[in-house]
């Protein structure tokens, strides 16, 4: 089996329009998370989030015309980090990206146009430009891929999803190289309201693990890594940012919104394993750390079981918000940060410790020497997702 | 003087394949000048929401439902008959 790094990433998301404004930002603590700009706020009772904004992406009419924002995202990610990579052309090479949402805001601005404004057409490529693997078809398209390529959806846990089977595909040999990570782009009318439904949104602060934490709040953005041959990568002097070393993924069978701790525990022993890590080596988690009481408690419970130690842990779900099916890859990059830099990404909205919720939380601007962490996501659905990886 | 629809629609077309209207060749195929089938079905949508008809236009089957696309001037002028059919 051949070892799997990363070479190359990029991002579009709240804190940053590319990986040195993110990490930037996420060493700082920076939140992005600030007052909601878009149609039919008013009808919201959510009004915060974190945007992407003064963002426009370099893509010409006639592109444009296929591109749904969380597509747009996703190709601007994707040939940032084809760019640091530094490689030609891949005809092996595919991408896998994770999704939950797809095209929203065109399935939001289709239904707006056909029952609230009653027209009696939408654009001819609506379908094209909503269908969840636009993301992956157009980045294939954009660098030429001809490898595997498709979307994961896993709800909160497809970027890890997709990223943990790019990194299977390379350590199988089946190509030398994957592009892989996820977008959501779901800050439109519609797709708040579904989530206010739940309950679950907080209308003031995003607080993971802190006592009066009171729900998540939603963002929207993209990151892609490249996933390289470590041989392959060594042999043509590539720079390595991290390595991956290891990938689970696991179903609760329970709850369909519920998190589970043994379901937790699970899977980040299940991670451990695959990469023949031990707990005592994992320096620092990025947690899923959504921000509601019910995933935090649990999450902090289950990394307390694993991992006896005093392992740093912080959620950057309180800097860039919640991207859904783009929280994992954007979540990857807090890890690249911590590995290549020693820099611990603090969480914001902190305000005082929660007893159900024993966790080493960093609030404030870290610097720590870590050699190995760990990036959860566990989905609404009960489905899990957690990667290891270790400095290059 | 309102403008006849002709020119509405020429207009639509020309945006469409990147042309003043003016440069439209009216006995031109609609691939010589750069309008592939999906650039017809865009150019059709947009004049669909101009003048608020329902054109029958089939990529699949052009020419099928009595709508003329071989030449510019053809599809213009059974657009025409929509419009003023009403």
């Amino acid at each position: 089996m051949a070892r799997v790094v990363i070479t190359g990433a990029g991002t579009v998301n709240p804190l940053g329009h590319d990986v040195a404004s993110t990490f930037a930002a996420m060493g700082a603590g920076r939140s992005a998370i600030g007052p909601l700009n878009l149609t039919d706020l008013d009808r919201l009772h959510v009004k915060i989030a974190a945007q992407v904004t003064g963002w426009k992406g370099d893509f010409d009419r006639s592109d444009l015309i296929w591109m749904d924002p969380f597509a747009q995202y996703a190709v601007t990610a994707a040939r940032q980090a084809m760019a640091q990579a530094g490689l030609g052309a891949l005809p092996e090479a595919g991408v896998i990206l994770g999704s939950a949402g797809g095209g929203l805001q065109t399935v939001d601005d289709s239904y707006r146009s056909v029952y609230q404004l009653g027209k009696n057409r939408v654009h001819p490529f609506t379908v094209p430009r909503l269908m969840a693997s636009a993301g992956a078809s157009l980045v294939a398209r954009d660098l030429g891929l001809l490898g595997p390529s498709y979307t994961v959806a896993s709800a909160c846990s497809s970027s890890n999803h997709a990223i943990g089977q790019a990194f299977q595909m390379v350590r199988m040999g089946q190509t030398p190289v994957m592009l892989a990570g996820g977008s959501d782009a779901m800050l439109c009318f519609g797709g708040i309201k579904a989530w206010e439904g739940l309950r679950v949104l907080s209308e003031t602060a995003c607080r993971p693990f802190s006592k009066g934490r009171d729900g998540m709040v939603m963002g929207e953005g993209a990151a892609v890594f490249v996933l390289e041959d470590r041989d392959h990568a060594l042999a043509r002097g590539a720079v390595i940012l991290a390595e991956i070393a290891g990938f689970s993924m696991t179903s609760d069978a329970g709850d369909m919104v519920q998190p589970s701790i043994h379901g937790a525990v699970r899977a980040m022993q299940a991670a451990l394993r695959d990469a023949k890590m031990s707990a005592a080596e994992v320096g620092y988690i990025n947690a899923h750390g959504t921000g509601t009481v019910a995933n935090d408690r649990c999450e902090a419970h289950a990394i307390a079981e694993v991992f006896q130690g005093d392992v740093l842990v912080s959620s950057t779900k309180s800097l860039h918000g919640h991207l859904i099916g783009g929280a994992g890859a954007v979540e990857l990059l807090a890890c690249l940060l911590a590995l290549q830099e020693g820099v611990i990404a603090p969480t914001a909205g902190y305000l005082a410790p929660d007893p159900e919720c024993p966790v080493n939380l960093v609030t404030q601007q870290k610097t720590a020497a870590v050699t190995a962490v760990l990036s959860n996501s566990f989905a609404f659905g009960g489905l899990n997702a957690v990667l290891a990886l270790r400095k290059a | 003087m309102i403008p006849a629809p002709r020119n509405r629609i020429l207009q639509i077309l020309a945006a469409q394949a990147l042309l003043r209207p003016e440069d439209l060749r009216l006995d031109a195929r609609p691939e010589e000048l750069g309008l592939d089938s999906l650039g017809l079905v865009e150019a059709i949508f947009a004049i669909e929401e101009a003048f608020d008809i329902s054109i029958p236009f089939n990529a699949q089957e052009p020419g099928a439902g009595g709508f003329d696309t071989s030449t510019i001037g053809a599809v213009v002028a059974a657009i025409e008959a929509l419009v003023i059919k009403g």
